[in-house]
């Protein structure tokens, strides 16, 4: 097997080993030199790069969203709260077959077609690895439970809880405390960078009413916390911790007790009510009926409660107190008479015949009064208590369409009224430039006959109403509504009568309105507190065309609205109210008991005794000084 | 025989190269060996972090290097001789396994590189033909004058190529090309013409793109691709080499201290303990801690090629400095594939990484270079 040595130059081979073993060597030493210098790149000159990355691995800054203030009545009574929503997410990296878990799911919790489109597409959109994705929010306890007893089958699913908005009282304030729903990316583009900063941790946004107008103070701040995590997303410690600046908490000038009393006192009728303290312009009620539930609003409306909102004939959605334009009626005629008084076309001694209607010089046509064969002989204080037509188509007539305007503005009749609300209508008292404007026609006389008793061009909101009604109680006193304090801008001064006189002259008459000869002595039966008001009753010229009703659903629309404002105590006015009900007829036997409910809610304690509140500025500040209100009393014991 | 009867006569008479202590007598290196133990200790502290603090990877890691050192050991007390005479039974029987392993091999991670022995448990055949085709080509240069003749040349060619191309079609293309490699190195130190070795580099350059389009298997082409860009999938295929890199890069010069590299603590690097342990040691102990790694390795290899030198005939130079260059190998492809180098296949880091029978088969190998160094007949020079 062995060759002869003797073959083989061992000198030689060896030689060429020694050779190959230098390259050898050589090339370890190259390759060796390769390796140092990758290292010294990677080491050195990339060094903070990567010391980035990995820094950026490890710590993530995590924004915190502040909790969003409370909202609470005047007294305390809490109408917005953060609730924990427990919800159903998904970590896709810790599931063994999506898809199966999916089915798994859905045999335990329900799981529609919207659900599962939206997982799908937050699943497909950028996400770091180990992000928890949302499945299904508002899990119920039970659905909870049953996820719990099956979890071990379900690798990858985790339950979390996020504060979310919830309304207690749901339906009694949906129009004017609104709701907060999820924010999306329209919300967060129309904000500016420092906006954007302080919405990085928040899920929702004020979408309509108190919610909305106070966004900003009930949001808060953000906070930040730095915290290193491991791959797989479990947070390992927090390094640093900036804390949130909750939101402010919101007390509204609201009364939950009188907001009660108007809900209930409209009971299912479709209306508006709208309470003043005409003292500070607080805002004691404001309701609109139907309402809706917000909570529903908060996580996601589902289509299906959508659509029912949406195609009900009654507009649950619909903000009639803030929104609604109405033809006042008649209950502007106390307002009209000022103004008659005033301009001088008019005084309190001056009388006319009326013959149940009124004519023009010159023209056939006769402007009929509600009274078919008219109310004799009328002045002013009896043409308001009775809502004598033509006694207001002839005042009316000789104070003309842009005096008229001027005047009512000063009321906040087509004017917005401040209210600290967004989206409030101005409502509509025309002048001659209005018309010739918007309609492109002359003004006619008739037109102006018509605006005399709040018919024709004439439309006014719930909330103007009651606005106008507390400048009438307060002798024209500016009011501008508020609910939590902050008011929007209005062009409206005092308006200042040359005889004041003629505001207490005016109260007087419209307390007789709910005298024995009155047209709203209903609502003052068996009252401890005088009552002045002003029944309105409005035709409803037109139903909304493509709108589609049943014979005898067409009939009940077609009929009068129903109209009161009041204020009262008469000679020490602490609230003035506007109601409005939908074809309610009549405005003394409809809208009155509505009103007097009001009243009586806010005007008499417990045990039914006439206790006027103080108003809300004084109540804040006998809260403040508890101490102060004991030491008096120990004192009085102690004399 | 009667030259090693010679030598065990006279254990008193030393050379002045030559001082037979203790470890001489039994047939070990002391250099080597204290090189090897230094490289172990450090590789288990690193361990230590990679694993998370975890005692029990260490200890299981301590009975692997307890293992490969008894097969040191063993092997080191075979003469050099013996090698030689038994390659060729070796290496046919372990060709005879690596057919058997295609037909009746279990299957792990999508290759069948295993095989189970009834009574043994399971093995790669694969692990003895790292041993067994080195020497196999020493063998057969050691038969022949050198530097070889072109028939020669394909001889070996045929020697190395016929494992190889058993083990890629397990396939396991990493251990294929080191196992070549491996055989090449004998074929490169015998004395290859240089001419030959520029045609082999042409030939392999121009091959790569066409192994890449037509031999390559999906998952391999894959590695290719995340190697050319890891960004164009950095959470999936990329992942792993990004997140090596950043451990690398952000342990800068100094490291951020021994259990306390955030990328693997954290779980960020993957294969943190096994084949990417070298981006945890750089991540803790810096271009520091890399450098002294680095010398470790080139103080054996220096020991190694020492050795081959020292060799008194073809056989041992031939293997010895087969297995000192492949280790170097190892550790070459291991490093440039963490740092971003190099593609990524399966390699350990030598001594280093966690597990795997290549622990054993790499102290076995020195087993063969200190027997090559204690077996040497004092005569002769």
């Amino acid at each position: 097997m062995r060759r002869p040595l003797t073959l083989k130059d061992h000198h030689h081979e060896q030689r060429i080993f020694g050779v190959r073993l230098v390259v050898g060597v050589f090339l370890v030493l190259l390759l060796t030199g390769i390796l140092v210098s990758r290292m010294v790149w990677l080491q050195i000159f990339e060094h903070s790069r990567y010391t980035t990355l990995s820094d950026n691995n490890r710590v993530q800054t995590q924004a915190v969203s502040p909790p969003r203030g409370l909202i609470t009545d005047r007294d305390g009574i809490i109408l917005a709260e953060n609730r924990p929503d427990f919800s159903l997410e998904v970590i896709i990296e810790q599931t063994h077959d999506l898809d199966d878990l999916l089915v798994e799911v859905a045999k335990l919790v329900e799981l529609d077609e919207g659900d599962l489109e939206r997982f799908e597409k937050r699943r497909r959109a950028a996400r770091r690895p180990w992000e928890p994705v949302p499945l299904r929010g508002r899990l119920t306890e039970e659905e909870i439970a049953r996820l719990v007893v099956n979890q071990h089958r379900l690798q990858g699913l985790r339950i979390s809880a996020d504060p979310v908005r919830h309304y207690p009282h749901d339906i009694l304030f949906s129009h004017v405390i609104g709701y907060v729903n999820r924010i999306n990316a329209q919300d967060l583009d129309a904000m500016n960078l420092d906006q954007q900063r302080d919405y990085a941790g928040t899920h929702f946004y004020g979408r309509t009413g108190i919610e909305r107008f106070y966004e900003d103070r009930l949001h808060g701040g953000v906070g930040y916390r730095q915290v290193e995590t491991n791959a797989r997303g479990r947070i390992l410690r927090v390094l640093e911790e900036q804390p949130p600046v909750p939101g402010q908490d919101l007390r509204l000038r609201l009364s939950m007790r009188v907001q009660q009393a108007a809900y209930d006192a409209l009971g299912d009728r479709r209306g508006a009510v709208v309470a003043i303290d005409p003292r500070d312009g607080s805002v004691l009620a404001f309701v609109s009926r139907p309402g809706f539930n917000p909570n529903l609003f908060v996580t996601g409306i589902s289509h299906k409660d959508y659509s029912a909102y949406r195609n009900d004939h009654d507009n649950p959605l619909f903000n009639r107190a803030l929104q609604g334009r109405y033809p006042p009626g008649s209950t502007i005629k106390p307002m009209l008479g000022l103004a008659g008084l005033d301009a001088g076309v008019t005084n309190w001694q001056r009388s006319i015949r009326d013959p149940g209607y009124y004519q023009l010089e010159n023209d056939p046509h006769r402007y009929r009064d509600w009274k078919r064969w008219g109310h004799g002989r009328v002045d002013l204080h009896l043409a308001v208590v009775q809502s004598c037509d033509t006694y207001f188509y002839d005042m009316g007539f000789k104070l003309g369409i842009d005096r008229m305007h001027d005047y009512m503005n000063q009321f906040s009749i087509g004017q917005t009224t401040g209210i600290d609300l967004d989206n409030e209508s101005q409502g509509l008292m025309p002048s001659k430039q209005w018309k010739k404007a918007f309609r492109n026609r002359p003004w006619f006389h008739g037109d102006t006959i018509n605006a005399s008793i709040g018919q024709g061009f004439v439309l006014a909101t719930p909330l103007q109403l009651a606005t106008a009604t507390a400048i009438t109680a307060n002798h024209g006193k500016q009011v501008i509504p508020t609910l939590a304090g902050e008011r929007q801008e209005v062009e409206r001064t005092d308006l200042i009568l040359q005889d004041e006189s003629n505001w207490e002259k005016m109260t007087n008459a419209m307390v007789d309105v709910t005298g024995p000869k009155g047209t709203a002595r209903i609502m003052a039966v068996d009252a401890q507190y005088p009552i002045a008001a002003k029944s309105g009753t409005a035709q409803v010229f037109s139903v909304g065309q493509d709108e589609t009703y049943n014979e005898d659903e067409l009939a009940e629309r077609m009929l009068d609205h129903a109209l009161m404002v009041s204020f009262a105590p008469a000679d020490k006015p602490a609230i003035a109210v506007a109601v409005l009900v939908e074809n309610g007829r009549h405005g003394g036997s409809t809208a009155g008991p509505v009103a007097r409910e009001v009243m009586d809610a806010w005007l008499l304690d417990d045990a039914g005794k006439l206790n006027v509140p103080t108003i809300f500025a004084d109540q804040v500040s006998a809260e403040q000084e508890p101490a102060a209100d004991s030491s008096d009393a120990a004192s009085k014991e102690t004399p | 025989m009667s030259q090693r009867e010679f030598f065990r006569q006279m254990p008193g008479q030393s050379g002045a190269s030559l001082s037979p202590g203790l470890a001489e007598r039994i047939h070990l290196d002391a250099p080597l060996l204290a090189g090897l133990l230094l490289l172990m200790l450090g590789g288990l502290t690193v361990l230590y972090s990679a694993g998370g603090e975890s005692m029990e990877l260490v200890i299981r890691q301590c009975i692997r290097f307890g293992a490969g050192l008894t097969a040191m050991f063993v092997l080191a007390q075979f003469p050099p001789r013996s090698y030689r005479f038994w390659a060729p039974v070796i290496y046919t029987i372990g060709l005879v396994l690596l057919v058997l392993v295609l037909v009746a091999g279990t299957e792990a991670k999508g290759a069948q590189r295993w095989l189970s022995i009834p009574g043994l448990g399971r093995f790669q055949p694969s692990e003895v033909m790292k041993l067994a085709v080195p020497a196999m080509v020493a063998w057969f240069f050691s038969e022949r004058t050198l530097p070889p003749k072109l028939i020669d040349v394909v001889g070996a060619l045929l020697l190395l190529g016929l494992p190889a191309m058993l083990i890629g079609l397990q396939p396991d293309l990493g251990t294929a090309i080191l196992i070549a490699a491996s055989g090449l190195v004998v074929l490169f130190m015998a004395g290859l013409s240089w001419r030959l070795i520029a045609v082999a580099v042409i030939v392999v350059v121009t091959a790569a793109p066409l192994m890449y389009f037509f031999v390559m298997h999906d998952y391999q082409r894959n590695r290719v691709d995340t190697f050319l860009n890891p960004e164009a999938d950095p959470r999936g295929t990329g992942w792993n080499i990004i997140q090596s890199k950043t451990a690398i890069g952000s342990g800068g010069i100094d490291g951020k201290g021994w259990l306390d590299g955030t990328q693997s603590r954290l779980d960020f690097l993957p294969e943190s303990s096994t084949d990417f342990i070298l981006a945890v040691l750089s991540e803790e102990f810096g271009l520091i801690g890399v450098c002294v790694l680095l010398i470790m390795y080139l103080i054996i290899v220096g020991r190694g090629f020492f050795i081959s030198w020292q060799a008194q005939d073809t056989f041992s130079r031939l293997l010895g400095s087969s297995l000192t260059m492949t280790f170097f190998i190892y550790v070459f492809v291991n490093m440039g594939m963490v740092t971003g180098l190099m593609p990524v296949v399966g390699v350990p880091l030598p001594l280093v990484s966690y597990g795997g029978t290549s622990i054993v088969t790499l102290l076995a190998s020195f087993g063969m270079l200190m027997s090559i160094q204690t077996h040497r007949r004092l005569i002769g020079y």
